[in-house]
């Protein structure tokens, strides 16, 4: 058996694997040691750091267009980002609670305020920024499978019809704010009291099945079969279409306008950061949003042909902006969506 | 057994347990070459090379270098303390070295999350000697360190026991101090052994997901190691990308399996 | 077949028992091991277990409660529950045709069983997904369900089990299995009666810590069952309510789990002790299902290889 045998062993193939295990290791680490270290040593000099922080669905457009765009300017060189993109709601949480940020892009105003409010890390006055501090526009949309089987055409279709509904969890994710507020909306302007509007929304609410974290997640969840319909940013159903997806979408006749705010951190210390934001909104980098599906903020850049109007086209402005909208709506505890929910049984903590 | 009826069972078995395996183990493993190279090498390869990518291999690297050497050194010390010095507090020590092995990963970024946090007992110390724990690489290390921490203990205390000391007490005898008795007599022939638990360890830490996630807040090129890379690439759509990260995470699984398995018999030789 | 450090020697040895610190060494030792694993291991889980109950008993109690957290809980149980059973049973199998069985091929099954040691779990979560998902290519969708959940935790248990009773079934001593043979006993009588209870302890192990993994698995349910709320076991519950900022909330539920973990890490060593009257006498130090030793040998191999 075992025992004492073991002991005298031949010396030389000691640990021989383990070794050349991490010899490889140590080589691959040096190798990307070597160039990274590059990297930060001429970044120091000029450009610097930007961390970028946001919501769900701009991502592949900051990193894959974006930024290497900005890059090759002359105010770009020597610039490097990090990224970190998620639902809007938790990201900006995450910022309150240290996650380094320069660059702040979230998909609702209050996310944008709780900064302000709750960390002092974005200036009182970002709303005095061109354009108001929106980096893009968007307006929700409804998502169907291709071939629209339900003949889904607005919101009021949402009500009438039996469907299953794909929206993210209002408490996490900015973008399932503006589908409520779309549903509430369109039911306002075609007359409704305030009361029977959140009815509407509680309609909306009880048939939806599934309330995943973020905006991409839910159209990840659409894309593989769950519900029927899926209220969403119509840049995201634009990129589903791009990729492939058996899907297509429809632009309400009647429905919200989704105003994105970005601004600057205080902790950014780099001219950088502010000349990244005045890239975004150059016609360069409006043009860049634009071609991912996104409408830019300069009126003379929207083509209708990609972005039809819709005839109906309304504000969060109308019901008073994001901090009444979010106070009096969502919420945790005396919010009426929270209430809605909660009826439901759905979590609403955040 | 060569009856008809055992010959039979045995068949029996054997489709019973290899079925399973092949559906359950197997045609995943497949799968993952399969649907990478799909499209041709060039998609899935661009993706390993982007700067993400790379910077995302660096980084799962990095942590390996610093978390295998750190629990090798205390699982080697440790089994030493629990294996020949007799203590009552030794099964306490046990028992605490076993927790990683039954805990969720979420509950172990969480408690690191909350230890070292702007609001935690740590968190706010640490910050204002310019220590950033988490968003950052030292919290990914120490969430490294926290789950692959009893592999290197488990493997070497049954080796230290099978051994027995005669052979250090020999050398003890002869004059030989504690460290050259254990450079010269013990480490040679628990060697075997703690390279299983070496494998182990850095098998867990490559693969480490949920905790590293939450620690690190999952920010590409800064702190998204390669498991992290996948889920955002297949967040983003980029099947390309989240599949060429999981093979290459799949090759070094089956390295390290090819490693384990050298490894028993050369504990058993 | 294992030596007993201290009790082995019979020779009148010096006083030392093999290698041993200088009596301020060892005091030396053991006090920075404790303070790595307090460092490491034991502050964070009492930061956790202070947040949980931060704002008082009934705060906690509320959270654990809420029915989100009551919902996945049942779930992440259930399914675990399900998963050990299945893998109790397939585990066995498993163990068995490696250990008494001979077919081609047998030593690369022997290996692959620990792939889900080895595998990243969310490499697990996406493959899963695309072979059982809804991009199928044998036409099985089960993606974003509770099956999916299932299946998921069956994978990255496997092992557990099977690892477990291997090392039992080739100590296992033939003769009385061939005994009762001999008397007429059928195959499954033999298994039942002789083989099973001998493999109670390593399976009862095997199966406590298969489900303390199934109980706090993440990354390979993650992307194959989602994270609806239909589907979202305990671990992706933490994880949302820790985004959505509710620390407490997920460190009550966290301490829920904890608990459930220490629990199954005492049954364990219970067990263990239980079964050491089996020659595997491991000195009161738990013994996980993972040493390095080659289990595809058969049983009454005492020979040299």
């Amino acid at each position: 058996m075992r025992n004492a045998r073991k002991v005298t062993r031949r010396r030389g193939v000691k640990g021989a694997p383990v070794a050349a295990l991490f010899a490889l290791l140590i080589a691959v680490l040096v190798a990307g040691c070597g160039s990274s270290s590059d990297d930060s040593s001429s970044s120091s000099s000029g450009g610097g750091k930007l961390d970028v922080v946001g919501y769900s669905t701009p991502e592949s457009v900051y990193q894959e267009d974006l930024e290497p765009a900005f890059e090759k300017t002359s105010a770009g060189t020597d610039v490097s980002f990090s990224n970190s993109f998620g639902a809007s709601g938790d990201q900006s949480r995450a910022v309150v609670a240290g996650q380094p940020a320069s660059v702040v892009h979230f998909s609702q105003a209050g996310d944008m305020e709780r900064l302000v409010e709750e960390g002092e890390l974005v200036a009182k006055d970002w709303e005095k920024q061109p354009y108001g501090g929106i980096a893009t526009d968007s307006v929700v949309v409804l998502v169907v499978r291709k071939g629209n089987p339900e003949g889904i055409e607005s919101f009021d279709d949402l009500q009438s019809k039996d469907v299953g509904i794909v929206t993210p969890n209002p408490f996490s994710s900015g973008s399932a704010r503006w589908n409520i507020m779309a549903v509430y909306g369109t039911a306002i302007n075609e007359g409704k009291s305030p009361a029977q509007a959140l009815e509407a929304v509680k309609t909306v609410l009880e048939k939806t099945k599934a309330q995943p974290g973020s905006a991409r997640d839910a159209l990840a969840a659409f894309t593989q079969g769950e519900g029927d319909v899926l209220l969403s940013y119509e840049n995201e159903a634009i990129k589903a279409e791009k990729e492939g997806e058996d899907v297509e979408y429809i632009v309400p006749p009647s429905t919200i306008l989704i105003e994105t705010p970005i601004a600057v951190t205080k902790d950014a210390s780099e001219p950088a950061a502010e000349d990244f934001l005045k890239y975004l909104w150059s016609d360069a980098g409006q043009e860049i949003w634009a071609k991912n599906g996104y409408r830019p903020v300069n009126p003379k850049l929207v083509d209708p042909k990609q972005f039809p109007t819709p005839k109906d086209l309304f504000k969060i402005s109308q019901f008073g902006g994001w901090g009444k909208v979010n106070d009096e709506f969502f919420d945790d505890e005396t919010g009426s969506v929270a209430k809605i929910e909660t009826e439901l049984g759905v979590s609403t903590s955040g | 057994m060569g009856t008809a009826s055992g010959r039979r069972s045995r068949w029996g078995l054997r489709t019973l347990g290899l079925g399973y395996l092949a559906l359950l183990l197997l045609m995943p493993l497949v799968m993952i070459f399969y649907k990478t190279f799909e499209d041709g090498i060039s998609p899935p390869l661009e993706a390993i090379t982007s700067p993400d990518g790379l910077h995302a291999l660096q980084l799962s690297l990095l942590m390996v270098a610093i978390a295998v050497p750190l629990n090798t050194v205390f699982g080697v010390g440790c089994a030493l303390l629990l294996v020949r010095h007799k203590w009552r507090g030794n099964s306490v020590i046990d028992a605490v070295i076993n927790l990683p092995f039954a805990i969720s990963p979420v509950v172990i970024g969480l408690s690191l999350f909350l230890l070292y946090g702007a609001k935690g007992w740590l968190g706010p110390t640490l910050s204002e000697a310019g220590i950033e724990i988490l968003f950052s690489v030292p919290g990914m290390v120490i969430a490294s360190v926290f789950v692959s921490l009893p592999f290197v203990v488990r493997e070497t205390v049954p080796v230290l026991q099978e051994i027995g000391t005669e052979q250090e007490q020999a050398a003890s005898t002869l004059g030989a101090n504690a460290w050259q008795t254990f450079r010269r007599v013990t480490l040679p022939a628990i060697r075997w052994g703690v390279a299983y638990g070496v494998v182990l360890t850095t098998a867990r830490v490559l693969g480490e997901f949920g905790a590293v996630s939450i620690v690190s807040g999952s920010r590409s090129g800064e702190t998204e190691t390669l498991p992290l890379f996948v889920q955002k690439q297949f967040d983003n759509f980029n099947t390309a990308g989240a599949y060429g990260a999981s093979v290459l995470l799949a090759v070094l699984a089956l390295t390290t399996l090819l490693a384990m398995n050298v490894l028993k018999r050369k504990e058993d030789a | 077949m294992s030596a007993h450090p201290a009790s082995a020697t019979s020779a009148p040895a010096p006083p030392r028992a093999g290698i041993r610190l200088p009596g301020v060494g060892a005091g030396l030792g053991r006090g920075t091991v404790v303070l790595y694993l307090s460092l490491v291991v034991l502050l964070p889980l009492a930061a956790l277990t202070a947040q949980a109950f931060q704002d008082g008993l009934s705060t906690f109690w509320q959270q654990v409660t809420s029915p989100q957290a009551v919902r996945s809980l049942e779930l992440t149980v259930i399914a675990s529950l399900i998963v050990v059973v299945i893998n109790a049973i397939f585990g066995t199998i498993i163990a068995w045709i490696l250990v008494r069985d001979e077919f081609p091929g047998k030593a690369a099954v022997n290996a692959v069983i620990d792939l889900p040691f080895a595998l990243p779990t969310i490499v697990a979560s996406l493959t899963l997904l695309a072979l059982y998902g809804h991009e199928s290519p044998i036409g099985i969708d089960i993606g974003l369900t509770r099956t999916a959940v299932v299946v998921a935790l069956l994978f990255v248990t496997l092992p557990f089990v099977v690892r477990a009773v291997q090392p039992l079934l080739i100590e296992m001593d033939r003769e009385m299995e061939e005994a009762a043979a001999s008397l007429g006993a059928s195959g499954f009588t033999v298994f039942r009666r002789i083989i099973f209870p001998n493999l109670l302890p390593g399976l009862a192990a095997g199966v406590a810590l298969a489900f303390a993994r199934a109980l706090g698995e993440f990354g390979s349910v993650l992307i194959f069952a989602g994270g609806l709320p239909d589907t979202q076991v305990s671990s992706v519950f933490i994880r949302s309510q820790i985004e959505s900022g509710n620390d407490t909330g997920a460190a009550a539920v966290s301490v829920v789990l904890l608990v459930a973990s220490l629990l199954l890490l005492a049954v364990v060593s219970l067990i263990q002790r239980w079964g050491s009257r089996h020659e595997r006498s491991t000195g009161g130090l738990t013994v996980m299902p993972m040493s390095g030793e080659d289990f595809t040998k058969t049983g009454d191999d005492d020979g040299d290889r």
